[in-house]
């Protein structure tokens, strides 16, 4: 069985719900069935089959091809299955996700993965503001499973995060661990201001010296005996965290935020 | 059955059914791990009046440690599940939580889970960190040396207690030599202990007493001093019997150890004072598992 493809046929000018579109709602559809499908668009409905030639019919392996920045909530509550998109994708990408995987070969717009509750979420390009955080006026956001981002990410990486690890190869905006309850970040580029700002619990884990806050104070320098365990946790990944050269278990610590419980930490390789 | 002069006895060892669990212990070095481990095993030789049976199952080299530090592996065996689980977690905060450098790690995946760090991350006060990492829980807890790394629980099974052979000699110093030789090929076999000081016990014992709070007692009818006196099990010659008391994760584990540990003590034979291979057992009522040294040496 060959991946249930849809090739995008044209570009609309307004905003796309592609949330019907995964895996565990399509097992056992037909093809008829699933070119029916009406999704959001604006303030209308439009066919699956208008926007997208269909191929194949494999639903635990869906590709999307010629994506872009318009086409919202791929991947909503994905529980299951894999999820392969080419180009950009637009906002709340992988939300509420249960289990599966989810890579994109290219860049996402705001609030991808956010309240992702478990599973694998690949982003080839940059991410906007507010991955793995949590939607407006709600207490918890990402709470479990795996995000990598090969580029940078916008603002509020993390925000009120509660499980779960994120790992970011390139650079974060400001407020990256802002809010964080626990759960782990892990940033090879540079930090933005304001890192950790209100920061509860959970760990900020930084290739590089970041700009620090005055509520975040110095424990020292150590060595930590779960960092090698994390670090072989990543082993499995097509990614820079997977090399062997990326691993370190020697860090300077600081303790924060102190203008909140203060039990979180930053940890900086040394 | 006669192996290079020793006579193996047509009796079985008679054994138990029991929860047990492993758990690896880690640490700067091996010397530090295996006195943490020395200390969590320590007083277990029997569940009569230690609450459990523990002993080190196997040194482990870094490239097998969750880790990648030096570690040692050590089995715990107990009659029920609770008992299990509180000498467990006793132990472990008291002897590796304590010991310098070490961490804990669960030596078995599957079964039960039963709280392993879960409870002595209460220790942190507040400041243990929480991680979970591939799908397990780890707890990283502040002490005076740096963090003690445990992780949440360990698995549970159904283990066997209470494998055994009986080494009949003509003189002590013979019998404990036997013995020796026994234990050094037996602690090669994975997934058992033999619990006694040194693998070896010389204080066998038989169910009941002629006092009624006793409910084990010296087993007579081997003790050397007593041949004149009692319905003895040795021969005239004999003048020492030492017994190597086996508990394993299953039946087969000990059915291996007993044959390396047999076939060790045949080998020094009777040109070394070694007499006869006999085993102990209730009549075969009590425990489920029977170890019939014939069939094990066949």
């Amino acid at each position: 069985m060959s991946a249930l493809t849809f090739t995008m046929k044209q570009r609309l000018d307004q905003r796309v719900d592609m949330s019907p579109l995964i895996c565990n709602k399509l097992e056992g559809l037909e093809p008829a069935e699933i070119a029916a499908i009406e999704l959001q668009n604006g303030k209308s409905k439009i066919r699956v089959d208008s926007l997208f030639r269909i191929k194949g019919s494999d639903a635990q392996n869906i590709v999307i091809d010629g994506s872009f920045s318009k086409l919202d909530f791929i991947g909503k509550q994905l529980d299951g299955g894999s999820i392969t998109i080419y180009g950009d994708v637009g906002a709340y990408l992988g939300q509420e996700m249960k289990a599966g995987s989810i890579k994109v070969n290219g860049n996402t717009g705001i609030y991808a993965a956010c309240e992702m509750k478990n599973g694998y979420l690949e982003i080839k390009g940059n991410a906007g503001d507010f991955l793995a955080a949590a939607l407006p006026g709600n207490k918890q956001g990402m709470k479990g499973g795996t995000v990598l981002v090969k580029g940078n990410v916008g603002e509020r990486a993390g925000d009120h995060m509660r499980r779960g690890t994120l790992l970011i190869e390139g650079d974060t905006g400001d407020y990256c661990g802002s809010r964080m309850v626990a759960g782990t970040i892990a940033v090879m580029g540079q930090t933005g201001r304001y890192l950790g700002y209100a920061m509860r619990r959970g760990t900020l884990l930084l290739w590089n010296q970041p700009q620090l806050s005055a509520t975040f104070n110095d424990c020292g320098s150590h060595t930590l005996a779960f960092l090698p365990i994390l670090f072989a946790s990543f082993r499995t990944l097509n990614s820079k965290f997977a090399k062997e050269s990326a691993a370190f278990n020697r860090v300077q610590r600081y303790g924060g935020d102190m203008s909140e419980t203060g039990k979180a930490e930053i940890l900086v390789k040394i | 059955m006669i192996i290079n002069g020793v006579t193996i006895d047509e009796t079985f060892a008679e054994a138990f059914g029991m929860k047990a669990t492993r758990a690896i212990i880690t640490a700067q070095n091996e010397k530090w791990a295996m006195i943490s481990a020395q200390a969590m095993t320590g007083f277990a030789t029997s569940v009569i009046a230690c609450g459990c049976e523990a002993g080190i199952e196997k040194v482990l080299d870094p490239s097998e440690t969750p880790d990648g530090r030096p570690g040692v592996s050590i089995l715990i065996f107990a009659m029920g599940g609770k008992g299990l689980a509180k000498q467990l977690e006793t132990r472990a905060g008291q002897c590796v939580l304590t010991s310098p450098t070490s961490a804990l790690f669960a030596g078995i995946d599957e079964g039960v889970q039963i709280p392993l760090g879960k409870n002595l991350r209460y220790f942190g006060d507040g400041f243990q960190i929480a991680k979970k990492i591939a799908g397990k829980r780890y707890w990283r807890v502040p002490v005076m040396d740096g963090e003690f790394l445990t992780e949440e629980t360990t698995g549970r099974v159904e283990a066997v207690g209470g494998g055994n052979f009986l080494v009949l000699a003509k003189s002590q110093p013979q019998a404990l030599a036997a013995c020796e030789a026994a234990i050094e090929e037996m602690r090669k076999m994975p997934n058992v202990i033999m619990p006694f000081p040194g693998g070896v016990v010389r204080s066998g014992s038989k169910v009941g007493s002629k006092y009624p709070a006793l409910g084990a007692s010296t087993n007579d009818a081997f003790c050397p001093t007593l041949k004149g006196m009692t319905k003895t099990e040795l021969p005239a010659d004999c003048e020492s019997v030492m017994e190597i008391v086996i508990d394993g994760l299953t039946k087969e584990d000990i059915d291996k150890a007993m044959r390396v540990g047999i076939q060790a003590v045949c080998d020094l034979g009777a040109e070394n004072g070694i007499q006869r291979i006999s085993a102990g057992n209730y009549g075969g009522k009590l425990g489920p598992f029977h170890f019939h040294l014939r069939e094990i040496m066949a």
